[in-house]
């Protein structure tokens, strides 16, 4: 028999109210996202339109589109991905499939961790510090490229090795099993059935690659640089480019007399890029779990 | 449950194979291999074994040369003899001579670190002493944490204990959006949205000021302590719930009984990674601080951090002068600061698993 005592009714009275504090604390968290993007797309959507995405800024930055912005990015993300995403899938295959717990490999671990906390600006400074300076690159797409794929290789690695821990280790033995060396294991069991947790690792890199704007102010940016609109190869690794982030930050704060929707219009463009490449890697690994039958 | 196998060969219905009976046993491609490996194969795989080693050690390379290329761009500034950049400062020395005060003194560490003094352009003058801006950092990263720890915490014990199913789905894919969101979006979401707010809030005269600064660095922490401290709330045994639910305790009482006394650890974890990630933040703090080097008396004032000096003054720095040197001397500052929060963080959660 169940007899409501007033202790017990007091203990479910604070039951009650831990869950509806602590659901507010998490509460507070949506609130915030959904107002901030509303309010965004609200003040900048009127500018928003297939022309601005296409056509270059002209008059000091305060009319026109954001072309020359949103290729320079394209074009960061794109070759700091394809430094980027082989050393760090290959990290991961190192640190799941061949590390034995050591203390080197324990330094490894360490270090990817103390990488991943690396403040951008001290990225940005060594970007300036090792590429455009030591070895000569000087300010320019591939320098900047290069301090953004070190500095998002812990994104790829991370996943990727969450997705290679997930393949089961019977999996490997019977592949042993039948006489596959380590590497055929690997190659054809392992990362075929990690490719989407692998997949995930490198969507993720993209967008805080796309994100990021302090490595990037010093090593290859640029606040002006006017190009053909249109064409998707106006840029080179030798020369500088403009890109979204920087762009939102020069327009924000150097840039006087711009209309009042500009700056929002940039940012949403540059939240929305963001935003749907981190939902397409949610998609991929809902997907993933769905189909995961192990 | 009878396993079925992944990869595109043996896939549907039909190959319902035990997990132990061999997954490539029925993979074309393997059999062919072991058929005839000639010594081009055999040498590419020692090639491509190689490579990934090569790639496993790239992390230490890359946290050894961004120590040594950041601290190869301030030493200079120990040994080196200053010389006046301009000539105004070399007019400057002159007219200062009779004096004890040099425009371009030799540097010196203890000023660097004990003094407020941060005029680093200075004609008559130049003087880095980066404690105000140490302190703006430490005020803005407290604060920050002040809002965020039981924001964080709260939320996490929220997602891994009071919710389930398709809310708990919800509140990690925001969560996920939520520390997806730029930092230049934050810093132009501080300048233009909280600043009007704050001002009228609090009647103060400015609204780019530490609080300002707190509540977008407290915004962009939560997430990972949210994420970290789930998972340390996930690692405390099943066993641990069932016997305090068995003694009729209610979740409440679970959780501060002994959940949180359980995954302490953890949870000191993902609020030293909560700092470590506010205390490197640039672009917001930049933007949305009021960028004065200054000592702050209340949340009110405006301040400067180091992440901001460096990513404001770089630029205008000329290369090789002493600012320039100064400024990568405040970027060591930096990496040896969240080097100590992340490895102490590591440490405490390492001391998790092994219990």
């Amino acid at each position: 028999m169940f007899v409501e005592t007033p202790f017990v009714r007091k203990k479910h009275r604070r039951e009650l109210l831990a869950k509806c504090v602590f659901g507010l604390m998490a509460g507070a968290m949506v609130v915030p996202l959904i107002m901030i993007v509303s309010y965004l797309v609200y003040q900048g959507a009127p500018l928003i339109s297939w022309e601005f995405l296409t056509t270059n800024p002209v008059g000091g930055m305060r009319r026109g589109g954001i072309w020359s912005a949103l290729l320079g990015t394209i074009w960061l993300v794109g070759v700091s991905l394809l430094i980027a995403a082989p050393i760090g899938v290959l990290a991961a295959v190192y640190l799941n499939e061949y590390a034995k717990d050591n203390w080197f490999n324990r330094v490894i671990n360490l270090a990817v961790i103390n990488l991943a906390g690396v403040p951008s600006i001290v990225h940005a400074l060594f970007g300036l510090g090792a590429f455009v300076l030591f070895a000569g690159i000087g300010r320019s797409v591939l320098a900047a490229s290069l301090t953004l794929a070190i500095m998002t290789l812990p994104v790829i690695i991370a996943s990727t090795r969450e997705a290679l821990a997930s393949v089961p280790r019977s999996f490997r033995e019977a592949c042993w099993n039948v006489g596959a060396t380590r590497w055929q294991t690997i190659r054809s069991i392992v990362l075929p059935n990690s490719i989407s947790g692998i997949l995930t690792g490198v969507i993720l890199q993209v967008s805080r690659a796309a994100g990021e704007t302090a490595p990037i102010m010093f090593t290859g940016a640029v606040f002006f640089r006017n190009i053909e609109a249109g064409n998707l190869f106006a840029y080179s690794l030798k020369e500088q480019c403009m890109a979204l982030s920087m762009h939102l930050y020069t327009v924000t704060t150097q840039v006087t007399g711009a209309p009042k929707p500009l700056p929002y219009a940039i940012a949403v463009v540059l939240l929305a890029t963001v935003l749907l490449v981190n939902a397409t890697a949610i998609v991929l690994r809902v997907y993933l779990r769905s189909r995961k039958k192990w | 449950m009878p396993a079925e196998i992944h990869t595109r060969e043996a896939r549907g219905p039909a190959a319902p194979l035990h997990p132990r009976s061999g997954a490539a046993g029925d993979d074309p491609r393997q059999k062919k291999k072991r058929a005839g490996r000639g010594a081009v194969s055999i040498a590419g795989e020692k090639v491509i074994e190689a490579l990934i080693r090569l790639c496993g050690i790239s992390a230490i390379i890359f946290v050894f040369s961004i120590f040594f290329f950041v601290f190869r761009e301030a030493v200079p500034l120990f040994f080196e003899k200053p010389k006046a950049q301009t000539q105004e400062q070399a007019a400057a020395v002159e007219r200062h001579a009779d004096d004890h005060r040099p425009a371009h003194k030799v540097f010196s560490l203890k000023e660097f670190l004990f003094s407020k003094e941060w005029y680093p352009t200075s004609q008559s003058n130049v003087r880095f002493g980066v404690l105000a801006l140490i302190v703006g950092t430490l005020s803005v990263t407290v604060l920050a944490m002040v809002i965020a720890v039981p924001f964080g915490l709260g939320a996490a014990v929220f997602v891994s204990e009071f919710c389930g199913g398709k809310v708990k789905e919800t509140l990690k894919i925001v969560i996920e959006l939520l520390a997806a969101i730029p930092s230049v979006v934050w810093g132009f979401i501080g300048l233009t949205v909280m600043n009007p707010i704050i001002q009228n809030l609090f009647n103060a005269p400015i609204g780019l000021n530490v609080l300002n600064g707190a509540i977008l660095l407290a915004l962009m922490s939560v997430p990972i302590m949210v994420s970290i401290g789930e998972d340390s709330l996930k690692a405390v045994p099943d066993s641990f719930r069932e016997a305090g639910i068995a003694l009729g305790a209610t979740r409440w009482q679970l959780v501060y009984r002994v959940l949180i006394p359980a995954a302490k650890n953890g949870l000191l974890a993902a609020v030293l990674l909560g700092v470590g990630r506010a205390v490197g933040e640039t672009m917001a703090v930049l933007m949305a601080t009021g960028h004065a080097v200054n000592i702050p008396d209340s949340i009110f004032d405006p301040v400067r951090t180091l992440t901001a000096t460096i990513a404001a003054e770089l630029g205008e720095a000329s290369e090789g002068s002493q600012h320039y040197r100064v400024l990568f001397l405040i970027g060591v500052l930096l990496f040896s600061i969240t080097a100590v929060v992340n490895l102490t963080a590591d440490m405490a959660i390492r001391g998790i698993k092994r219990k």
